[in-house]
């Protein structure tokens, strides 16, 4: 079955430029699919098409078999429960400290835990992106940016989701904690069977690491889909062009 | 194509689109109140704000108000011998209308504005975004405690604020201008009635919904940046105190003349 089934998305802003020109995309349910593709063309608008945040000029948008288009906004709210998201610039509540914003959806969902209980997974939570118990108090403005990513990250999977989106979980984080991140969303993708990993990124080596299916975006289409031998084996010029530059790069 | 375009460029038809999305984000952030769960914690945190925080600037509004009220009233009355009549003559105008609509434009100034732009805020780091997306409506949990809110601390503060510029006009009449004690408290006694403050503090209620939609919304639906979030605080502080002052009118009409509530 198909996770997501996208089919000729298309979006745009002021009725004149297209952002999204007819898109075509499935992703598999248990899979890792990552999303590439140039500085503005389109990635973070299409996860937020998939979110429902966005409405779709025209074109179908179906997430587990059913499609968003016909939910009534109640329905709407229960469904996205399903989904974690980690914004590209995290969306902290910027009036909680980290671990109150980590604790939010847990206060909201799993009222049947205790408040300690509730703290505690929040701060296991934290643990595994590997923050520091001596950032738990701070707010978000009082931590640097790689840090809030992660808090972003605790955040999307405090409630175990099945759908993970993760729109650049890695821009601006050191080596060794982009390996460490990308190692986290390996571990929480296969902590449960069923899982579905959508992540954007930059980073090609990441993305050949990670994904199971590999699309890359271009000029609001998708301009190739499929593993990571057909990135390396394609004949297109583009493509071509932005795997050398990104595994040279590294 | 082309002719639908030029219709969204025209401002009567923006202003129109405008004006409906506002009745409709008032109307769920209204049914999100009365839907589960309820959201007191944060209803109590604005009560706070906008409460307990404006009292200060009320009470030195108010005091002041009352004082230059009474001068000015105390001037003319006294050219026709009639200075005993000051305190109620006051006491009705702050009451019916200054009290209320002095109250509606600092607290809409002071917790509007920051309401606008902390909901701006969070519109444009995506922080409503986020909530949406943890099935939290941002409706229930950011709009409606603080219209809410609004709503029930504009009438408390409208309460203080008359309290405290009687108080004022108390002290310049009596300590000041030398009118005689007993017929000032007589006098305010005889001829206010308490349907005179219930109108104001009804008209504070009205005036507290008002600025609190109003600045939500413009918050709600900021665009762009730091620069939507301060055009948003801007719009949202304006348009409430034009409101309020032309609702005053069509208010104080509906109360006298059509429901009667008030003699004098
Ligand atoms: N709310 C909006 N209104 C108008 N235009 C928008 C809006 N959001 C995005 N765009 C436009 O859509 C295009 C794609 O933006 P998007 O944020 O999806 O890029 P991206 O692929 O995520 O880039 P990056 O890798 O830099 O994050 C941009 O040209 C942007 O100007
Ligand atoms: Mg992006």
């Amino acid at each position: 079955m198909n996770a997501v089934e996208i089919q000729e998305l298309k979006k745009t802003f002021d009725g004149e430029n297209y952002v999204l020109k007819g898109l075509n995309l499935q992703i598999e349910k248990g899979n890792i699919a990552c999303i590439i593709g140039f500085s503005g063309t389109g990635k973070s608008v299409l996860l937020k098409h998939l979110l429902g945040l966005y409405k779709p000029s025209s074109g179908v948008i179906s997430i587990l078999g059913k499609n968003i288009a016909d939910l009534q906004d109640s329905e709407m709210s229960s469904f996205r429960c399903n989904f974690g998201v980690l914004f590209q610039d995290a969306a902290l509540f910027d009036d909680m400290s980290t671990l109150e914003n980590v604790m939010f959806p847990i206060n909201e969902y799993r009222k049947d835990l205790s408040y300690k209980e509730r703290k505690e997974l929040a701060s296991a939570k934290l643990d595994q992106v590997g923050l520091g118990k001596e950032h738990f108090n701070k707010l978000p403005s009082q931590v640097s940016g790689g840090m809030r990513k992660r808090v972003g990250l605790a955040r999307a999977i405090a409630l175990d989701p099945d759908i993970i989106l993760y729109d650049e979980p890695t821009t601006g984080l050191d080596p060794i904690m982009t390996e460490m991140v990308d190692d986290l969303i390996l571990s929480t993708h296969r902590s449960r069977t069923g899982i579905t990993s959508i992540v954007i990124t930059h980073d090609l080596h990441a993305a050949f690491r990670l994904g199971d299916e590999i699309a890359m975006l271009d000029k609001g289409k998708v301009l190739l889909k499929g593993t990571a031998e057909d990135f390396f084996n394609t004949d297109i010029d583009l493509v071509k062009r932005f795997v050398e530059k990104g595994v040279k790069k590294t | 194509m082309k002719v639908e375009k030029n219709l969204q460029d025209n401002f009567i038809f923006q202003s129109l689109t405008h004006i409906g999305s506002y009745f409709l984000f008032t109307k769920q952030s209204m049914q999100w109140l009365f839907r589960s769960p309820y959201r007191w914690p944060e209803f109590f945190k604005h009560m706070e704000f906008i409460g307990n925080k404006s009292v200060f600037i009320i009470c030195l509004t108010g005091f002041f108000t009352g004082m230059v009220l009474s001068f000015q009233i105390y001037l003319g009355f006294s050219l026709i011998n009639a200075e005993n009549l000051v305190g109620p003559t006051v006491g009705l105008g702050i009451f019916r209308e200054l009290g209320p609509v002095l109250t509606g434009l600092i607290v809409s100034a002071r917790a509007g504005g920051a309401m606008a732009a902390r909901l701006g805020t969070m519109r444009v780091t995506e922080q409503i975004d986020a909530l949406d997306v943890m099935g939290i409506s941002p409706l229930q949990y950011l709009v409606s405690p603080r219209v809410f809110a609004a709503t029930i601390c504009m009438p408390l503060l409208t309460a203080i604020f008359d309290a405290v510029a009687m108080l004022g006009s108390y002290l310049l009449g009596v300590h000041f201008l030398g009118l005689d004690e007993a017929l000032f408290i007589d006098k305010v006694n005889n001829m206010i009635d308490p349907s005179h403050i219930n109108e104001g503090l009804f008209k504070a209620a009205c005036f507290g919904f008002i600025f609190g939609t109003v600045c939500t919304y413009q918050g709600y639906n900021a665009k762009g940046g730091a620069r939507g979030v301060g055009d948003a605080t801007n719009a949202g502080v304006v348009i409430s105190m034009v409101s309020i002052i032309v609702m005053d009118f069509f208010l104080t009409k509906l109360i006298r003349i059509y429901l009667g509530w008030t003699s004098l």
